[in-house]
């Protein structure tokens, strides 16, 4: 037995006869619609089993569509799914797919997603988001990933055409909400299978999205034409999408202000001039990305870094105020927690040390610090390192200054990228830059990185704060138990958190349509409208 | 001759080989690799992904293999960071552009270099020679990655009349700044060495014979200064030639050509292997064939160099 199982906002969305946005009253709609946007380098893969980075994604939401999409202000909505049950166990879910066709005029049936996630899980494929499957918690996943079974094990499979069935190892309540990943969109089987790994060339590649690819010029320009076969290609508007890439950001705002593009980032520090320049271009919006730096508590890191009372008095000291209004100066928001300020139905612990003021803060940093028997004196030495970059360079600086007078020494050691992270991944720093951003919008998906067995690269555990994590994959609400975590995080210092991200760009009035209170900063080119100006 | 540029030849194939041997250990000795990024990848993905590139293989059995595939097959294998693409591919788009902006660069910077270096050495003193010497100066001081924005904010934002970066094969305009960008600081340098080595010749007895002759001295300088006056450029222009065609990492960056300048640094920063030994070994086979180009215009020039 099984029953019929949709979100609120699937319902909502079902209620609705275009997901599209649409031009407002008063609007009157461009004679050219095209959207031009900035790209910082290539775009690497078009495929959506190997691309690994947020450029690529863009491309491939307007290439192809999953089970699921989103709307313009990012809930879930019913993309190639358009419906679906789940068992009462919930370990089933089938999908009833919506009458579709590839660009190529062939139909999107079970079998092309059949193919798609096994082809993602298939050691042989060699991808890189192999692991987003397991997150899924699609059934065998593991053990395909490991060679251990064959991909045809995995649990997802073709009941008819239309029908798709997924077995899930667990009961996983976000299930729906990552099936607008790209790692999950379909691939047409018939031209993989001819064309190989060059089946995303131009020439070649065949889609379900909204957009066909009309050229590729790797590193100068990708073109995107409206796709007259898509299902809701009536509500579609904007019929040309360009990512043009500049790998220089003065250039590229430049260039905007040429009129040659449509969006791009504003260069470090420059926000407060053209905000007040171009107050109707110029905006900041949060990104879910925290920028910390990581503490090495393991077996390789200094002995100062053990003591609980030097890490507090590195996190008193810190001030993220004037790093943030003085040296960023682009809306980013100072960081007491790790957990992004404006994730969904995540609450920060009160009473930290932000409400402190920093001469109190300062004090209590120098008692910690002496009861620890350091001072200006007998200083703490440490090596913060950090990877090639100017802003990241300020950022340690202003952190060596705010440090320096209590009597902890830094050195700064700047390495490439590729060095940087070989070495946190090996435990070979004391002190090092990091910054982790949102997959989904959920804390978890911040939190999850101190776990004992997460990414943490600084070694840190915590029996309390293990089990937290694990009761919140379960619990009706999650809130208490988050605020939990971080007032542990605040109290033991594994990491010293700076601040939390804002985008912040340039965005030509004409352009419609584009989410300004997505956290994740996902965007479909198709609910896109350029208004006469 | 003949057998001078054959010995040459074969003299350049051990050089490649060790080159190649060369870059492939040093880059395996580089920390991290293609697949480290800002978040671990779980160690069955990783041992997934080696495998796939046959990373997991002792040094010198994935050094043999690679000899194989790019001596054998002419097969410089896949990128590790472009998987949509093989390195052959890459460098057939990006090498065409390169060549072409960096060609044309070459050809501004020879014309109006030696043009301005013999102006100023036969007016050697005068207002003439003051102003190509500051002009050389000039262009010299200034580098291109601070002319490259200026040129965009110049001629894209202010008089809206290139298009500020991208490529195109169909349309000169796309070409325009690049070029000014990249032949400049060139262009000074050989306004300089022609200009000295052209002073030198002018003092020399067989352009003073030349005059004695009462020969008219536009063919003086032509036909007598001209030549010998040359044999320094060119042994600059050797190399700089490569460079210039090989590609300018400042020129790619800001002007978003898509050459192979960046995309030879990216995939030194990204440890792309596969890119990164693949420009290698253009850039080091370019540079082998052109420095024996130089030798053969060498013993063309100058009547006294005999193979």
């Amino acid at each position: 037995m099984t029953k019929l199982f949709a979100t609120t906002a699937l319902l909502t969305a079902l209620a609705m006869p275009a997901f599209a946005v649409q031009p407002a009253e008063g609007e009157t709609l461009a004679e050219n619609q095209t959207y031009t946007y900035w790209l910082l380098d290539a775009i690497k893969s078009l495929d959506p089993a190997l691309n690994t980075d947020v450029e690529g994604s863009d491309a491939l939401r307007s290439l192809f569509e999953g089970l699921m999409t989103e709307s313009a202000t990012g809930e879930m909505i019913p993309g190639m799914a358009e419906s679906h049950e789940v068992s009462d166990d919930g370990l089933t879910y089938t999908f009833t797919l919506r009458e579709a066709t590839w660009s190529n005029g062939d139909p999107v049936t079970a079998d092309d997603f059949v193919f798609a996630w096994q082809r993602v899980v298939t050691p042989e494929t060699a991808s890189e988001y192999a692991w987003y499957i397991e997150l899924m918690n699609v059934d065998n996943a593991t053990a395909i990933i490991a060679g251990e079974m064959t991909p045809d094990q995995l649990g997802v499979a073709a009941l008819d055409d239309r029908t798709l069935q997924v077995t899930l190892s667990a009961p996983t309540p976000y299930f729906l909400n990552t099936l607008s990943h790209a790692t999950t969109y379909p691939v047409p089987r018939a031209v993989v299978e001819e064309h190989g790994q060059a089946w995303t060339q131009p020439a070649n590649i065949v889609g379900n999205g909204a957009y066909t690819l009309a050229s590729h010029n790797l590193g100068v320009e990708i073109v995107f034409q409206k796709n007259p076969a898509y299902w809701d290609a009536e509500n579609v508007v904007m019929e040309t999408v360009r990512g043009v890439t500049v790998n220089d950001t003065n250039v590229a705002l430049t260039r905007y202000q040429a009129g040659e593009l449509d969006r791009v980032q504003i260069p470090a520090g420059q926000f407060p001039r053209l905000s007040e320049q171009f107050p109707d271009q110029a905006v900041s919006v949060p990104q879910g990305c925290s920028y910390a730096y990581v503490l090495n508590l393991g077996e390789t890191g200094p002995e100062a870094l053990k003591d609980q009372r030097v890490r507090e008095a590195m996190a008193l000291s810190l001030n993220r105020e004037v790093i943030v209004d003085q040296v960023l100066q682009g809306g980013q928001r100072p960081a007491y927690s790790w957990t992004h300020w404006a994730i969904d139905g995540f609450a920060a612990p009160e009473d930290g040390m932000q409400d402190m003021p920093m001469d109190q803060r300062l004090e209590r940093a120098r008692e910690l610090l002496a009861e620890a028997g350091y001072g200006p004196d007998n200083p703490v030495r440490l090596q913060l390192q950090y990877n090639t970059d100017e802003s990241h360079r300020l950022l340690a600086i202003a952190a060596q200054q705010f440090w320096r007078p209590l009597g902890i020494q830094v050195e700064l050691n700047n390495v490439e990228w590729a060095v940087h992270t070989d070495r946190l991944q090996s435990g070979n720093f004391e002190v090092a830059r990091y910054a982790w951003c949102a997959d989904y919008n959920e804390a978890s998906t911040f939190l999850d990185w101190f776990r004992t067995d997460g990414y943490n690269s600084g070694k840190w555990s915590n029996a309390e704060y293990d089990q937290l994590l694990a009761d919140a994959r379960t619990a009706e609400d999650t809130a208490p138990l988050y605020q939990r975590a971080e007032e542990i995080l605040a109290e033991e210092v594994p990491a010293v958190f700076v601040y939390h991200y804002a985008k912040v760009d340039m965005i030509n009035p004409a352009i419609k349509g584009l989410p300004r209170e997505n956290l994740l900063n996902t965007w479909y080119a198709k609910d896109l409208y350029r208004v006469a100006e | 001759m003949f057998a001078f540029i054959l010995r040459r030849l074969a003299v350049a194939i051990p050089t490649l080989l060790l080159l190649i041997v060369f870059s492939f250990v040093l880059m395996h000795l580089a920390p991290g690799g293609p697949f480290t990024g800002e978040r671990a990848l779980p160690p069955q993905v990783l041992a997934n992904l080696e495998a796939q590139y046959g990373l997991n293989d002792p040094l010198w059995l994935q050094i043999w293999n690679y000899l194989v595939s790019v001596v054998i097959h002419f097969d410089f294998g896949p990128s590790f960071v472009y998987p949509d693409r093989t390195v052959n591919q890459l460098i057939a788009n990006g090498f065409p552009v390169t060549l072409t902006y960096g060609g044309l660069s070459f050809l501004a910077a020879v014309i109006l270099g030696v043009s301005l270096g013999v102006v100023a050495a036969i007016w050697h003193n005068s207002w003439v020679d003051y102003l190509a010497v500051g002009i050389s100066i000039g262009a010299q001081v200034l580098p291109n990655f601070v002319m490259a924005p200026l040129l965009v904010l110049v001629f894209t934002l202010w008089y809206r009349w290139l298009p500020g970066g991208g490529w195109s094969f169909n349309d000169p305009s796309f070409w325009v700044m690049p070029v000014i960008a990249l032949s400049t600081s060139y262009m000074a340098s050989i306004a300089r060495i022609t200009r000295s080595s052209m002073l030198e010749v002018l003092g020399s007895n067989h352009i003073r014979t030349a005059r004695a002759k009462g020969m008219p001295e536009h063919r003086v300088i032509i036909r007598h200064a001209l030549k010998p006056a040359m044999l320094p450029v060119i042994s600059y222009l050797g190399p700089v030639f490569v460079s210039m065609i090989t590609g300018s990492v400042v020129i790619d960056i800001y002007f978003s050509t898509g050459g192979i300048g960046k995309a030879f640094v990216d995939s030194a920063l990204n440890r792309d292997y596969a890119v990164m030994m693949g420009v290698t070994i253009l850039v080091g086979a370019l540079t082998i064939l052109f420095n024996l180009i130089v030798d053969v215009l060498y013993a063309w020039i100058d009547p006294k160099i005999r193979y």
